[in-house]
């Protein structure tokens, strides 16, 4: 199966999801630049953490004008697996492919490290791979990572199941303790009514190998939409599937 | 036109300008007079410090590429080269911390990709005044910031550093930016300008009026007009280097480029002067063509701008377009101004009528070399006596309480965790980090390789203040040490010099005793040095800072799962002390924290037992025989033994060792056995049936080798002469240092 990289000009995250993808889960994986307007028959579409156009009007605003993002529109549309991670998140929010919007951290600051997030929903792409519950230790690296949603839209997420990761402690626990930038309801990833495009600042290509000394549970996501990609169905049938 | 009003504002003596008149055969213009001002600066002719700098050792089979380009470059195996540097920007960051320091990290990454590297590593060496003075933490956290904001943006890690807190620092911070990158050896590229006719380019941001004299007014003391210079401070612009970066290593893995050079201290006059000074030709350029920020810009201010984030390259003829294309598809319009002549001269045009002309040769040999006069600084002979037992010294503490002592230094932010800190930087980007900061040496992998890069950067300024050679030849002995603890090899070095005004003989004396320890610890260590930055004038209102070489050290592992940490891997490991302790309290920490006392003379150290620790420690750890190694430096023995324990989930340790007679205070001389900075010693840990292994080895290589406890529990215990001196819970110890930083910073809810 083949993973796309979307290259935004300020992508800095690009070469660490190729390497994971590639050289980790042994997929094969190509860094698709901005200007492009195909895919090229990708199974699976990552935008990676960095900061797209810079990010000095709001992170991830100008992105979603760049040729690319038709496409990956268009993908996720008919039900293709996309995952934004970090700014790849902030970018599909800005593109209406997600619910929501970024604030900054309430520490006002940018931050970088290990924290836990507990799985909540397991029939997304990204999660199918993980128990119900499962604690993941992944690290995080933003300033600009309080997930919000106004009152009546973060009653009707969490009524659809949206929220896929929450902030939690090792023994699963979500509380103001665990939550390391203010997100509302501790929400670290959410995911579409179609459950097919994912969200989540923490950074899973960053704990995949063992040697960088963090442990492996970034490949819990990663390997997860490997397997449902390699299933064979549609994955629209997947989908119903799922539902069910 | 030019009176001695003009040279002043142009930081030239009379007698320079009288060379220039010499050279030039006629009086300059002004537009020449600021060429030559900049070109002349110290900190870009480094005129003061020359004649000192020939004497370092800058050789040997590692180094692909010594001082006097972009950056170093030293052989890592595989056809791979390290491209490395250290570089200050210290005035600008008093002035503007946020900008100075975010442009300081800008600077050093445009160095290194110069060279044809892809950067993969930042590390810093900060020091400001003590943290519980009004103006500092507002320092901090702008410097903080600044670093953050550019390197997290631009997505290459922070991986290490060090951060002191001490007085003498409070009018004029230290910010010294470090930068590893990694290039194919075949693909190094060198910021030359040759061929007559080849096309010169220019790249990037827009000039702006920003950082006019910049470079001068590095070359100056601050005093309390200084915040005037606001001005002189550049503005960064991280994404705008992000694109340069990428079209930069694009461009160079065609081979249609002579050569590039990154503009910064002295802008498009030092890029142009240096790159047809290298490549033995000269170079002219029409500012006209010179894309501005501003309207109405002279040929002086176009020349003398530090604007941010620009490049100057040479193209091969015929191959423009292809170069052209390269940056069009990164959004960048590369745009020519000139091009490379036979004549040696520096021309520049203003649609098409020469503004200047000057022979690159006077802008760069024949820049004036100083001798300046040298002598002890007049505190010396006081400071360096030390008398233990003196009733004057006026205690802090307890000294009866050696567990209040080591609490207090733990606490202590020169020695306590910088979490608060490193926090802020994305040290993980690139997937590429083995040892995270706080660990000992910042250490990445070389993906495609089994092999890692170990670095650290480390300076003590107090030490210089009492003995500058020693304390340069211990600043390089520990940068190293903390890279052998991490199970590398050291491989080379690079310097980066804080002085204050080298006009006076005081402060020369001091720059060239460190230049001179430093050259003996970089023989003797085999570290030669691979380039660097000089900082003098670091002074405000005729105070100067204390003399602070700060080195940063570049090591491999041949085996990245090899590395080692400080931390203890659990209980049951015997505890083995390398080295010996000789309770040496001069200029420590535990002297500072404890009576506010700098004094004495620095540890003495013995460069050839030095080599033997360290090629023992890195052989025990590619051995796989040590679980973890601990540099003894601040604080002593005590603190380092504490260190191992922290991070660990609470892993505790019993210790006991010798005692030690330095005064005839009994509580002096457990503190000197504790608290002493006796250089050349590491704690390490082992399982118990290596040890016969272990020591064998140490003493095949000479080394002091002595077990003194094991790990467990959840205390620290150490005994000193058979009777217990500390005794502390391993988590109250590890809250007191992690607090040592943040809890001068507000709580936030997060």
């Amino acid at each position: 199966m083949k993973f796309a990289i979307i290259v935004f000009p300020g992508s800095n995250c690009d070469h660490d999801a190729h390497h994971a993808a590639q050289d980790v889960l042994g997929q094969q994986a190509e860094c698709i630049w901005h200007k492009d307007t195909s895919l090229n028959g990708a199974d699976v579409v990552i935008l990676p953490g960095g900061f797209a156009h810079g990010d000095y009007l709001r992170t991830g605003a100008m992105a979603r004008f760049s040729p690319i993002m038709s496409a990956v529109r268009e993908f996720a549309g008919r039900g293709g697996p996309v995952v934004g991670i970090c700014n790849g998140f902030q970018v599909l929010l800005e593109a209406g492919l997600l619910p929501g919007a970024m604030l900054r951290n309430v520490s006002l600051k940018y931050q970088c490290e290990f924290v836990h997030v507990r799985v909540d929903q397991v029939d997304t792409p990204f999660t199918c791979g993980a128990t119900a519950g499962q604690v993941l230790r992944i690290p995080i690296g933003h300033g600009e990572g309080n997930y919000f949603a106004p009152p009546d839209l973060l009653r009707s997420i969490e009524a659809n199941r949206q929220v896929v990761l929450r902030y939690a402690d090792a023994a699963g626990r979500v509380s103001d303790d665990s939550n390391p930038n203010g997100s509302v309801n501790g929400i670290a990833a959410v995911c579409n009514e179609q459950r097919n495009v994912v969200g989540m600042m923490p950074h899973p290509e960053r704990a995949c190998e063992s040697i960088l000394g963090g442990g492996t549970d970034g490949l819990v996501i990663l390997q997860s939409v490997v397997k449902w990609v390699t299933a064979g169905a549609h994955p629209a049938e997947k989908l119903a599937l799922h539902a069910s | 036109m030019i009176d001695s009003k003009v040279l002043e504002r142009h930081g030239l003596k009379p007698d320079e300008y009288e060379r220039i008149v010499a050279f030039m055969g006629r009086e300059p213009n002004l537009t020449e007079l600021g060429i030559f001002s900049v070109m002349w600066s110290e900190h870009c002719s480094y005129k003061s410090s020359r004649v000192h700098l020939r004497t370092l050792p800058t050789d040997g089979p590692q180094v692909l590429q010594g001082p006097g380009e972009n950056a170093g470059a030293i052989d890592i195996g595989d056809g791979l080269a390290a491209v490395f540097k250290i570089e200050s920007h210290n005035h600008p960051s008093f002035i503007e911390p946020y900008q100075g320091a975010a442009t300081g990290v800008g600077g050093i990454i445009r160095d290194i990709f110069t060279m044809g590297a892809r950067p993969i590593a930042l590390m810093n060496s900060l020091r400001f005044g003590a943290l519980d003075a009004p103006a500092t933490p507002r320092l901090l956290e702008g410097v903080v910031a600044g670093i953050a904001g550019y390197g997290n943006s631009i997505g290459i890690p922070t991986v290490g550093g060090e951060i002191v807190f001490e007085p003498s620092y409070a009018g004029n911070p230290l910010v010294n930016v470090f930068c590893l990158g990694i290039a194919r050896q075949a693909d190094i590229v060198k910021g030359v300008a040759s061929g007559a006719g080849n096309a010169v380019y220019y790249v990037g941001a827009k000039t702006g009026r920003d950082g006019i004299h910049g470079a001068t007014m590095a070359s100056a003391e601050f005093d309390d007009r200084s915040a005037e210079k606001r001005p002189a401070v550049q503005v960064g612009d991280p994404f705008m280097e992000k694109l340069l970066l990428e079209a930069c290593l694009e461009v160079m893995r065609t081979d249609a480029l002579i050569g590039i050079q990154d503009m910064g201290a002295a802008g498009l006059t030092c890029s142009t002067t240096e790159m047809g000074s290298r490549g033995g030709a000269g170079v002219e350029i029409d500012v006209s063509l010179v894309p501005q920020r501003e309207a109405g810009m002279t040929p002086y201010e176009i020349m003398l701008s530090e604007s941010q984030e620009r490049m100057l390259l040479v193209a091969k003829r015929g191959r423009e377009a292809e170069i052209e294309r390269i940056f069009e598809k990164w959004d960048l319009h590369a745009v020519r101004i000139g091009e490379v002549t036979a004549d040696g001269l520096l021309r520049v045009k203003d649609r098409g009528s020469v503004v200047a002309e000057i022979p690159n040769r006077a802008l760069t040999d024949e820049a004036p070399v100083y001798r300046r006069p040298m002598s002890p600084p007049d505190y010396l002979a006081d400071a360096q006596k030390l008398d233990l037992d003196a009733p004057s010294v006026a205690r802090r503490l307890r000294l009866s309480d050696q567990n209040e002592v080591l609490l207090a230094l733990l606490g202590s932010p020169t020695i306590g965790s910088k979490r608060w800190v490193y926090r802020q930087y994305d040290h993980m980007v690139r997937t590429n980090t083995v040892n995270v900061p706080g660990l000992g040496a910042g250490v990445v992998r070389i993906k495609g390789t089994d092999r890692a890069l170990a670095m650290s950067v480390d300076g003590n300024g107090r030490y210089c203040h009492l003995d500058p050679y020693r304390g340069a030849m211990l600043a390089v002995a520990e940068a190293s040490r903390n890279v052998a603890c991490s199970g590398a090899r050291p491989l080379a070095a690079t310097n980066c010099l804080n002085f204050g005004n080298p006009e006076r003989p005081a402060i020369m004396w001091q720059f060239a005793k460190a230049v001179e320890g430093i050259g003996a610890a970089c023989r003797a260590l085999d570290v030669p040095i691979t380039g660097g930055n000089v900082s003098l004038y670091n002074e405000t209102d005729g105070r100067a800072i204390y003399p602070t070489p700060v080195i940063g050290i570049v090591g491999l592992l041949e085996h990245a799962d090899r590395v080692v940490t400080r931390r203890f891997q659990g209980a049951g490991d015997v505890v083995v002390l390398f080295g010996e302790g000789r309770g040496e309290l001069g200029g420590s920490e535990f002297l500072k924290v404890a009576y506010d006392l700098v004094r004495g003379v620095p540890p003495s150290l013995d460069l050839d037992a030095e080599r033997a620790l360290q090629r023992l420690i890195v052989a025990l750890a590619e051995a796989r025989l040590i679980r973890s190694a601990n540099d003894c430096s601040d604080g002593g023995l005590a603190v380092a033994l504490a260190e191992c324990c922290f991070d660990t989930n609470g892993v505790g340790a019993e210790a006991s060792i010798a005692g030690i007679e330095v005064a005839s205070d009994p509580r002096v001389n457990l503190a000197a056995a504790l608290f002493g900075e006796s250089a050349s010693r590491i704690i390490a840990s082992a399982t118990t049936d290596v040890l016969a292994d272990v020591l064998e080895r140490a003493e095949a290589a000479g080394v002091p080798a002595r077990v003194i406890g094991q790990t467990g529990g959840n205390r620290l215990n150490i005994a000193v002469g058979g009777a217990t001196a500390i005794d502390v819970a391993v988590d109250d110890a590890e809250r007191t240092w992690v607090s040592a930083v943040s809890r001068f910073f507000k709580k936030h809810a997060a």
